[in-house]
């Protein structure tokens, strides 16, 4: 047993988020500039301007999407022959973890899963959207919808970078589209966890910096700790690809995204309350994750089903 | 990321359930919480057992996968924990094999593998928990001896320890964390006093300990003169770091006997209580996920557990707590019957978030080590 990293995962990690810090400052999705306090300057803050309150629904970014594709985004776990990169879940899970540090906009998941069986969708020429639960993300920008979303209803989505629709029928949920969501989750929590301590060594009150006081500093440190359970548990599930490792990992996820990004706000203060810090955006798109998969209840159902059987 | 175990370890496992099976139902019964002499002899008998069969050195030696695979069956077939032996096996052990000298490691580590000395950690005091460094305790050199001198509280299982790992102020004009040294102290030495103390569990687990010109062997110190501060923070690293690891295996199986529990006495179709118990299962399957990852990256660098042990102890300390709150919850009135199951657990569980550190202190550390926020002033 090796519970670690390897060399080759963490390089992939590492040119994943790199290429995705230069996406985010050429395209339409690049750095806001917070106010005041600690602007780090290559932030991915993503859609400054196409996401004014009460604008129209955002529209997708294809060229990011074309990008992700050369990546190899969706057709990692596609075998060489089929010109995928022939990797597996645990290495999906780090790249979808990096999109969801740089709150990457788009229907990731649904076009991951099709990739090889949505033509198109492997290379990011096709945009893929799926009804989960009793939700479609990114309906009206897609090619594709699977398996379909009959009775459809626009919603006003919290997220200004997710649009929403409700359908009548719940839809199946694919397990691996759990996991990558909590992949997702993971990488959000860990940029909450980031901005707040780079905040908190900035920003100062009282003559010393916030993050010298306990009380913002035991926020950050909770957070961390979630995101490191949270991280143990998600890596674990790509490697097992147990449901009931991937009902945990969410539980966990999900917990260290939503709460991490409560907490990033609260230690930002009144600029975290504001359109303009990223803050807000970490938290409404960890809300809509949450909701993926049956939302969390089906999980603990899940898992106290486990314990019985 | 690697979860799967070799094939040589996984026929460990199978070895090691083979003699857990056959040994385990020849065990005296357990002696009762306040026997301390048969706690005592029960670890140390156990300890024995471990160490004929070849056991004994899991912890300190062997791969951490091995060390694993032990904490892992010895809990699920509900072998005895480690008790007295805590201390020594746990974390003064591994503290003189990580900095004693060759002479060190062997005159005390053979006995603490074989079960035939037990040690206590005479660390805090009175005027110094939390803020562990400001502890005064002196030791005064002469000749080759150190005389020692002041008081210690909290002190588990001293009443039955053969030695004590000490903390002492060997240059009190130092900055208080320069003037410290760490040592092995026998705890038959003329001038130790031992007064139990009662905890809040009903037993008398801990004690206090008063030291009134105890002469100690300069050669019983561990690291340099002055340097003890340091030597503590390899000991604290083991005590929060890999200390604990084995407990999340038995706190899962203690969750499935909870949702078994409350399948038979109705509970389970209360669907808040039953998800609380997911939510659980998920907690201690993340906390072990936690446990695979420290172990084995400890182990690319180099054995020490680094300051991930706090983030760890944290999570773990609530954690347990909230898992006897939810067996209280599946028992109802019951759980106000001591004589029910995990009732006692429930109580001795509350020390969890204080002793090694207690939560505001390991966030500190979460904070400034690893964050690296600044210190406050
Ligand atoms: C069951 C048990 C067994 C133990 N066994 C041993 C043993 O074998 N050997 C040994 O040496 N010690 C042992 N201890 C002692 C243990 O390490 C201390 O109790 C612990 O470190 C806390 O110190 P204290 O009790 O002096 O509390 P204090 O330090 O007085 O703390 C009281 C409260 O103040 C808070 N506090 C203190 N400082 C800060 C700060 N800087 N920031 C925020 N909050 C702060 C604490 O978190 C706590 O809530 C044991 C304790 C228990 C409960």
């Amino acid at each position: 047993m090796r519970f670690q990293l390897t060399s080759e995962q963490g390089a992939l990690r590492g040119a994943m988020r790199g290429a995705l810090r230069r996406t985010a400052g050429a395209g339409s999705w690049g750095p806001v500039a917070p106010r005041g306090g600690a602007a780090d300057g290559h932030s991915p803050a993503p859609l400054g301007g196409a996401a004014e309150p009460g604008a129209s629904p955002p529209r997708l970014d294809r060229e990011l999407w074309r990008t992700l594709g050369e990546l190899g985004f969706f057709s990692l776990r596609l075998p060489e022959a089929d010109g995928g990169a022939g990797l597996g879940l645990p290495e999906a899970v780090l790249v979808f973890e990096e999109a969801g540090r740089a709150l990457v906009p788009g229907p990731l998941v649904a076009t991951h899963l099709a990739a090889g069986e949505v033509p198109g969708a492997a290379e990011g020429e096709v945009v893929v959207a799926a009804a989960d639960g009793r939700l479609v993300e990114w309906l009206q920008e897609a090619d594709v919808v699977r398996p379909g979303a009959e009775g459809a209803v626009p919603m006003k989505s919290v997220d200004p970078l997710t649009p929403l629709h409700r359908v009548p029928a719940p839809a199946r949920t694919d397990p691996v589209a759990v996991l990558l969501t909590a992949a997702e989750q993971l990488g959000t929590a860990g940029r909450a966890c980031e901005l707040a301590v780079q905040h908190a060594r900035a920003r100062e009150q009282f003559g010393q910096p916030i993050g010298a006081f306990q009380a913002v500093k035991h926020l950050c440190a909770q957070m961390l700790v979630r995101v490191e359970v949270a991280r143990a548990a998600v890596y674990a599930a790509a490697v097992t690809a147990e449901r009931a490792d991937i009902a945990a990992a969410r539980l966990l996820a999900d917990e260290a995204a939503v709460r991490g990004a409560r907490d990033c706000l609260q230690v930002h203060g009144g600029m975290g309350f504001t359109w303009e810090c990223e803050v807000h955006l970490l938290l409404k798109r960890a809300w809509v994750r949450s909701e993926r998969g049956g939302g969390g209840t089906e999980s603990e159902e899940l898992l106290a089903a486990d314990l019985v059987a | 990321m690697d979860l799967s175990y070799t094939p040589e370890e996984e026929e460990f496992r199978a070895r090691l359930r083979e003699w857990l099976g056959k040994v385990l139902p020849t065990l005296p019964p357990k002696p009762s919480p306040d026997d301390w002499p048969g706690r005592r002899a029960y670890d140390l008998g156990w300890q024995r057992m471990l160490y004929d069969a070849g056991y004994a050195d899991v912890h300190w030696e062997g791969t951490p996968s091995v060390r694993l695979i032990f904490l892992e069956e010895t809990e699920k077939a509900g072998a005895p924990y480690v008790g007295a032996n805590f201390v020594g096996l746990l974390h003064a052990g591994p503290t003189i094999a990580a900095e004693g000298t060759p002479e060190q490691r062997a005159r005390w580590l053979p006995p603490v593998l074989r079960g035939e000395e037990v040690w206590c950690q005479g660390f805090s005091e009175p005027d110094a928990g939390s803020d562990l460094a400001a502890l005064r305790t002196r030791a005064r050199r002469d000749g080759d001896d150190y005389v020692v001198s002041g008081s210690k509280i909290w002190t588990s299982h001293a009443e039955v320890a053969d030695w004590c790992e000490l903390l002492v102020r060997t240059d009190p004009e130092a900055p208080k964390h320069k003037g410290i040294s760490w040592l092995a102290m026998p705890m038959d030495a003329p001038g130790i006093t031992v007064r139990p103390l009662r905890t809040l569990a009903g037993s008398a687990e801990f004690a206090e300990m008063f030291l009134d010109d105890v002469r100690v062997p300069v050669a019983n110190r561990v690291g340099d003169e002055n340097d003890g501060w340091r030597v503590t923070m390899v000991t604290l690293s083991f005590e929060r770091g890999t200390a604990f690891v084995g407990e999340v295996v038995a706190c899962r199986r203690v969750l499935g006997e909870l949702a078994v529990a409350a399948r038979r006495n109705g509970r389970w179709d209360d669907a808040a209580l039953r998800r609380r118990l997911g939510r659980l299962n998920a907690e201690f399957r993340a906390l072990w996920r936690l446990t695979q990852w420290n172990v084995s990256e400890a182990e690319a660098s180099g054995g020490v557990p680094g300051v991930g042990g706090s983030v760890f102890k944290l999570r773990y300390s609530h954690a347990r707590q909230e898992l006897y709150d939810a067996a209280a919850e599946v028992l109802g009135p019951d759980s106000l019957d001591l004589e029910r199951p995990w009732m006692p657990d429930r109580l001795s569980s509350l020390s969890y978030t204080i002793a090694a550190g207690t939560s505001q202190i390991q966030r500190n550390i979460v904070g400034e080590r690893i964050l690296g926020l600044p210190k406050g002033r």
